[in-house]
């Protein structure tokens, strides 16, 4: 069933791009991210254009983060505080990234500029990923129990001045730290269209040392805000906002998600994330081996 | 006095048939075309008849051209490199000011038999004769090869097409031709234009419009995001919020 898309202005397959949708909901629901650096290569894969990919793909992920958010609301798994740190820092993130992303347009330099960063990004966080799934797969192997990280911040972090109180997380710090990790997430979110969980997560770990009782609930309460906000400042500056296509992929990804999420809980939780670190690193590889072949259009054209 | 003009304008139209030359009545099978949410790209049958003065037919048959083309647009061409033996990207670059966004021509013959190069040039007869003004002042072989790559492009996503010997003559004085239109042609207003030619010469030219235009919900959701985006963009995440919501509810009935 082919469907005209007004703002891509190309038709697409409806079906492809719900089973898309599902794909990356199923994802997201087994492994608590949103699921945007999935969608939004595989978006330019079927040749949608890259700034409408990125856009509609962020839309996409609002929906997605809305079900998790409120199941982790219930059982007070949100650090509100941290959360709305957070979201300020994302705000002038995504305000900023709409400047970087209309100057990287006009430079020509938007699709390199994105694959190398998606290539960087991916990874870097499939590795640390891989890594840490391994060691617990084969500590349960050996019967040895693994030592556990000792939480606490990292030194970075710990010398920032002016500490807050977070009960929530536990912590002690400065509230400059998550806003500027929410500003970082929050340039990522325009530019790349991902809401930015897979890093938020490691980053609220390993980088402020949160409890991680609210760790994914924070995170998703961030992301939801966020990428709302990305998708105004979008359809404000870009206009790049396909709502048909949003609306495909969300029908897609808000039923997979719920899939995703009772497939989880009959999975070993180790072997889960070994799978989504494949899935990261393949994606990273296929991206960076994309950057170095011979593209097979030289030529590019972008109206004026 | 609109009549008043067509009787006026009567003895002129005789005159012409009457002359020498023969006259072209174009047709098409669409004036406007709408791209609705099944739109997948359109076929458009451009047809039409030749008048011979008197009405004598030749004996020897004059060749029809028609050509469809899209609103015109200023666009710039990005030429990717290779950096530093490494990556791919985009390095030098190059402005159109009024590349078509789509051409067709179609022909009863191969151009190259039809006409000679120079009045191709003139009529812009073929792909490879359009008017894009560059507005760079790089060396003409710089210039030739950004040419050729837009045209090779917009060729491929059948942008930009040439289809001879695609035109059928019937009796000497009934031509059609099928155009096809891509699903991702611009909108805007297309002019037709129909040539009659005889041994390299351009014996009469007729032009037509066809509009090509979004309509009804595709139309009305690229206006809203053109004309209220801070609206748009709400509705776009109030939708993606029920959704979202709305299965997390579904889900925890079953």
């Amino acid at each position: 069933m082919d469907i005209y898309l007004p703002i891509a202005n190309m038709s697409v397959n409806a079906l492809v791009v719900i089973l898309l949708g599902g794909g990356v909901g199923i994802l997201s629901g087994m492994f608590g991210v949103g699921g945007g650096f999935l969608t939004t290569p595989l978006l330019i894969l079927y040749g949608i254009p890259p700034t409408v990919a990125a856009a509609s793909a962020t839309t996409q992920v609002t929906g997605a983060s809305v079900s998790g958010v409120l199941a982790h609301w219930q059982r007070d798994g949100v650090d509100v505080r941290m959360g709305a740190l957070l979201v300020l820092g994302g705000m002038f993130g995504a305000l900023a990234g709409a400047g970087v992303f209309s100057l990287l347009e006009s430079a020509g330099q938007m699709d390199t500029i994105i694959a190398i960063m998606y290539v960087v990004l991916l990874g870097g966080i499939g590795g640390l990923m891989a890594r840490d799934a391994w060691a617990a797969i084969s500590a349960k192997k050996s019967g040895q129990p693994r030592v556990a990280r000792k939480r606490r911040h990292h030194p970075l972090v710990a010398n920032l001045p002016m500490r807050w109180r977070f009960y929530a997380s536990g912590l002690y710090v400065s509230p400059l730290a998550p806003l500027a990790l929410g500003f970082g997430v929050g340039v990522l979110t325009v530019l790349l269209g991902v809401g930015g969980g897979f890093i938020l997560v490691p980053a609220m770990i390993y980088g402020l040392g949160m409890a991680t009782r609210v760790v994914v609930g924070t995170s998703l309460f961030q992301i939801l805000f966020v990428t709302a906000i990305t998708t105004l400042v979008h359809a404000l500056t870009t206009q790049a906002v396909d709502i048909v296509l949003a609306g495909l992929l969300l029908i897609g990804s808000v039923v997979g998600a719920q899939l995703g999420t009772r497939l989880a809980s009959r999975l070993p939780a180790d072997w889960l994330r070994l799978g989504l670190a494949a899935i990261i690193l393949s994606l990273s590889l296929w991206l960076a081996l994309g950057l170095g072949w011979r593209p097979s259009e030289i030529y590019t054209v972008q109206a004026l | 006095m609109r009549r008043l003009r067509a009787l006026l304008l009567l003895p002129i139209l005789f005159l012409s048939i009457a002359a020498a030359n023969p006259v072209l009545v174009p047709d098409v099978s669409q004036r406007k075309i709408d791209i609705v949410y099944s739109f997948t790209g359109a076929e458009l049958l451009m047809f039409g008849a030749i008048l011979y003065p008197g009405g004598r037919i030749p004996t020897e048959k004059a060749d029809i051209v028609v050509v469809l083309r899209g609103p015109t647009q200023p666009l710039i061409v990005r030429e990717k490199q290779k950096l530093g033996g490494l990556i791919w990207v985009n390095a030098e670059s190059a402005r159109f000011l009024s590349a078509p966004g789509y051409y067709a021509i179609a022909s009863s013959r191969p151009l190259d038999e039809l006409v000679d190069e120079r009045t191709a040039a003139i009529y812009e007869l073929g792909v490879k004769n359009l008017q894009l003004s560059p507005a760079s002042s790089e060396q003409p072989e710089t210039r030739r090869r950004f040419e050729n790559g837009l045209i090779d492009l917009f060729s491929k996503s059948k942008l930009y097409d040439e289809q001879p010997g695609s035109v059928e003559i019937s009796n000497g004085v009934l031509y059609r031709a099928r155009l096809a239109i891509p699903a991702r042609v611009p909108v805007g207003n297309y002019v037709t234009e129909t040539f009659l030619i005889k041994e390299g010469r351009i014996l009469a030219v007729a032009s037509k419009e066809v509009q090509i235009d979004k309509s009804g919900f595709e139309r009305f959701v690229a206006e809203s995001a053109r004309q209220y985006p801070l609206l748009y963009g709400l509705v776009a995440v109030l939708l993606s919020l029920l959704l979202g919501w709305g299965a997390a509810m579904a889900f925890r009935r079953i």
